[in-house]
């Protein structure tokens, strides 16, 4: 069943993969986009990895981040806005042999895809989603977004937002069976590769959040953090995201957290005077959906047959 | 038994009247939560399995726990009961077992009793405690016997407290007893069923039920006169029996389907219920998602790597699907969507029965979507359908709507048993390696067909996109590609429809009317034009099966009739109605889809009864049309 070769994993050793191999399309983000840091560290990362491309799907939703797949030369589904999660979940279902990536934005994460965004963390099917969070609705040029600072100011709120942003860290956080969450920024691109790396690691869904630059519709709005390093609060732990030393002796204000520690990462979640970066929580026991709805994919014809049968015969006359 | 009002004793046994009858209707109907529709459903079964062609409606209230003794709180089946196969409710019902008047009164508002039908009343309301009671029940025997009924009034309660504590659990297992006393059925095949039924209840709970069932049995032999007898024609056929539902849910094992990826929602949601009894033995799962939208999600993420699913919904539930049925159709995933329609639009009435959605499942997305849309007619063909369902959104690559409604989904009906056929399973994940020349929407020009490539599949690696695209299945705006696609995706149907033969007019294929239906009509239209027939009347009919592509060789069997129209049981506008003109008027359905596919003048008829349109509703609306010429 399942069509697998017997000696498949022999082939596979046989290959090996460089960057090229997983680089599609050229991306047509704009230059100084964030989402090129994200893509060449999945792809650095894939490649370090040896992910086989053909077991590799990345996922997306619609917006400037959810372009992702095309750039990747693996499998990929730019299905709907929003709605993400449903589909990587059912790439899930029926295939332990792939592996998954999630691009999304906060429009389609926090907004439309709200609901899916909640049960996907809770059904913890191994993924890795990543939060390509840029503050604003950039494909449709500028709108706010959920997590849009207040005061904001864009096309829909052109005297500024109403609202104080959602933290998307404390609500996946509060969500039932979260697993793994954790926050990167991708003007760092060594933390964002270890950040991913721990992620791909994990056995059920790694939510990272990943504070990410607009140049375009956004320009310096993230500038005070970059300039400033005391405004990153560094989260460090030896269970947590592997820090390189220049990192440590660049940004000073460091904590010590145990991503064990579930309350410690919801305060750390709701920091307000800084962004904190690392892995807030991770658990590596905890539910895992995808291993109930893979049951049964090695059943052969007969026995499913079989089974069908005995069903019929039940309402024989 | 020929007074109505009668109160029956239990005292000597009367000598009984058998009466033979070729059909027969037997109603139960009780308030919520008291087991009419068990008692029903078991008849049923029972009837089946003895050999008899039936088909059950079940009367279902709005409400999970409506007040006690109301017209809107009735709850029960409809059981008819024949020697030959039965495909539909018939009209007027023979007996009607009820707990209490108020619940009877909802069948008559609906019709479903005639003068002469013989009514088994609960009579322990004559001498109820609670205020208006006994006169409220004393009022009504009076009314029925003005209306002509014959009523049998049955001291169930009091019975049943003589066998059980609570008469309010078990008093329908004692009215199956007295049907059996009626209709004088072997007691031993009736004891197994009901066991069967009882499952893995505790033995003190089967033996109560065995003493209900009997006692209820001696009490009709020694108080109820009338006997029936509907024969056997004796059948070399195995058969099943179930209802739509169950049928989808076991043609969905046979078709090898191993995902089902659905959202609670009346009436689809028993599809999802029987699957998730038992998917998990021919190693399928049920997923409930988290909302409408996400349960297709879910499906065509399975879709996309290897595993064609199903998803099951009613109307709402099809309205939040729109956009990624849209996707489908553009990114070319094979799902099938059963849809068993409900009142609409809104919520509408979510319990009943309608052919509302079809051209909602054929327009709904923005932009043009061509798909396949089936439609089965019985019972069995909601297994069967399945399998073709399943098929063909493998092999033309896109979704496939099975439209079913309440009175299939709830409707038993035995039929011959499926013999399974390996073929009709999946074949496994095709994980060899993809001729990297071959394109991942290589379209046929003559067919529009083309292979998918499935993750996994070494050199066939491609991004799935809901955006314009080309062959490569790259995002592409040019004008050339975004007509050639379209083309291509609309070709596949046209490519379908070459392998469809023209539907079978039943009975002769030229006259002075034809009748056009699908989905659950099939029976009642049946029914009613055999009855004009065998008036003399020139009347035939065609059912249709495929809606999307249509059918061929329509136009030219229409040509062949004076008049054509369809039956159909969603809203147009009534000609004759205030206010509507031939130039003004809404057509049905399917009728606006054959005036626009045919260029005939197609006519229809359609009602939004709430419940299946019976045999003679259609008789007499089409004697009218007969008889305008």
């Amino acid at each position: 069943m399942f069509g697998l070769k017997q000696d498949w994993q022999l082939d596979e050793k046989a290959r090996h993969f460089v960057l090229e191999d997983y680089e599609g399309a050229a991306p047509r983000w704009c230059s100084g986009c964030g989402d090129n840091a994200v893509l060449s560290a999945v792809q650095r990362l894939a490649r370090d990895l040896q992910l086989v491309p053909e077991k590799t799907v990345t996922v997306a939703g619609i917006g400037c981040s959810s372009r992702f797949p095309h750039y990747m030369k693996t499998y990929g589904f730019h299905g709907l806005h929003g709605r993400a999660l449903p589909v990587a979940s059912g790439v899930r279902a029926r295939r332990p042999d792939l592996d998954i990536f999630v691009a999304t934005g906060d429009g389609d994460c926090c907004a439309i895809g709200t609901a899916h965004w909640i049960h996907a963390i809770r059904y913890n099917m191994k993924m890795v989603v990543m939060l390509l969070d840029n503050n604003v609705y950039g494909l449709t040029k500028k709108q706010t977004s959920p997590t849009s600072r207040r005061s904001f100011t864009s096309n829909t709120h052109p005297q500024g937002s109403l609202l104080s942003p959602l933290n998307p860290l404390s609500v996946t956080l509060g969500i039932t069976n979260a697993s793994f969450v954790a926050q990167t920024v991708d003007w760092n691109p060594a933390h964002v590769y270890e950040t991913l790396k721990a992620a791909h690691a994990h056995p059920g869904l790694a939510f990272v959040r990943i504070l990410q630059r607009c140049p375009h519709f956004m320009d310096g709005h993230f500038q005070d953090i970059q300039d400033d390093p005391s405004k990153i609060l560094l989260m460090t732990h030896d269970k947590g995201i592997p820090i390189d030393p220049s990192l440590k002796r660049l940004f000073k204000n460091q904590v010590v957290h145990d991503p064990s520690d579930l309350d410690a990462a919801r305060r750390y979640a709701d920091t307000q005077d800084a962004v904190p970066i690392g892995l807030f929580y991770r658990n590596e026991h905890a539910e895992r959906y995808d291993l109930d709805t893979a049951r049964g994919i090695d059943m052969t014809p007969q026995q499913r047959m079989k089974a069908v049968d005995a069903e019929l015969d039940r309402f024989l006359v | 038994m020929t007074t109505s009002a009668t109160v029956a004793t239990d005292q000597a046994p009367r000598p009984a009247t058998i009466r033979t009858v070729s059909q027969h209707i037997v109603e139960f109907v009780s308030d919520s939560g008291e087991g009419a529709q068990t008692a029903g459903q078991l008849f049923g079964t029972i009837a089946a399995k003895s050999g008899n062609g039936v088909w059950t409606v079940e009367i279902i209230p709005a409400e999970v726990e409506p007040p006690a003794r109301s017209r809107a709180g009735a709850s029960g089946n409809r059981v008819r009961v024949g020697t030959k196969e039965v495909t539909n409710m018939g009209d007027t019902a023979d007996i009607v077992i009820a707990f209490n008047e108020q619940v009877l009164y909802s069948r008559i508002d609906v019709g479903a009793l005639k003068q002469g039908t013989m009514i088994l009343l609960e009579n322990k309301w004559a001498k109820s405690g609670l205020p208006g009671v006994p006169e409220a029940y004393a009022e009504a025997l009076a009314d029925f016997a003005r209306r002509g009924y014959v009523v049998v009034e049955v001291p169930m309660e009091a019975e049943c407290l003589k066998v059980v504590k609570d008469a309010r659990r078990g008093k329908n297992i004692w009215c199956l007893g007295l049907l059996c006393a009626v209709y004088d059925l072997d007691m031993q095949h009736v004891e197994v069923e009901l066991k069967r039924k009882l499952g893995k209840k505790s033995a003190e709970v089967v033996a109560n039920n065995i003493a209900l069932l009997t006692s209820g049995r001696t009490w009709g032999d020694a108080n109820i006169e009338m006997r029936f007898n509907v024969p056997v024609e004796p059948t070399t056929q195995t058969m099943v029996v179930m209802n739509g539902n169950q049928a989808i849910a076991l043609g969905a094992m046979a078709a090898g389907f191993e995902v089902c990826s659905m959202y609670p929602i009346t009436p689809a949601t028993s599809v999802s219920h029987h699957l998730a009894s038992v998917f998990h033995r021919s190693g399928g799962f049920v997923h409930q998602a988290e909302d409408e939208i996400a349960a297709i999600g879910f499906a065509l993420g399975c879709a996309y790597a290897g595993k064609t699913p199903l998803t099951v919904t009613s109307g709402p539930g099809l309205a939040l699907k729109t956009e990624f049925i849209g996707l489908a159709v553009m990114a070319e995933l094979p799902i099938v969507l059963v849809d068993v329609q409900r009142g609409g639009p809104s919520t509408g009435l979510p319990t009943r029965v309608e052919q509302g959605d079809l051209l909602s499942v054929l327009f709904a997305e923005p932009g043009d979507a061509p798909k396949i849309i089936l439609a089965p007619a019985t019972i069995a063909e909601c297994f069967d359908f399945m399998i073709t369902a399943r098929k063909l959104a493998e092999t033309f690559r896109g979704p496939v709507m099975v439209l079913t409604d309440a009175n299939l989904a709830t409707g038993q009906q035995p039929f011959p048993r499926p013999e399974l056929k390996e073929e009709w399973l999946a074949p496994p994940i095709d994980q060899s390696a993809w001729d990297r020349t071959v394109r991942p929407y290589e379209w046929d020009p003559a067919t529009g067909l083309s292979q998918r490539p499935i993750p996994g599949q070494r050199n066939g690696n491609y991004v799935l996109t809901g955006l314009a695209h080309d062959e490569h299945s790259r995002v592409a705006y040019e004008s050339s590609i975004n007509q050639h696609s379209m083309e291509m995706r609309s070709r596949k149907l046209a490519t379908l429809l070459d392998s469809l033969k023209p539907p079978t007019v039943r009975g002769d294929d030229t006259g002075d009317l034809l009748v056009v239906g699908w989905g659950s009509t099939l029976g009642a239209i049946d029914e009613a034009i055999d009855r004009l027939r065998a008036e003399g009347h020139r009347i035939s009919s065609v059912h249709l099966r495929y809606l999307s592509p249509m059918e061929p060789g329509l136009k030219e069997i229409f040509a062949r009739f004076k008049k054509v129209m369809t039956v159909e049981i969603n809203y147009s506008d009534d000609v004759n109605a205030a206010g509507f003109t031939a130039q003004n008027r809404r057509y049905s359905q399917l009728a606006f889809l054959l005036r626009a596919q045919t260029l005939c003048d197609v006519d229809c008829w359609s009602r939004v009864p709430g419940s299946p349109l019976s045999p003679s509703m259609i008789e007499n609306a089409l004697r009218t049309h007969l008889t305008k010429g």
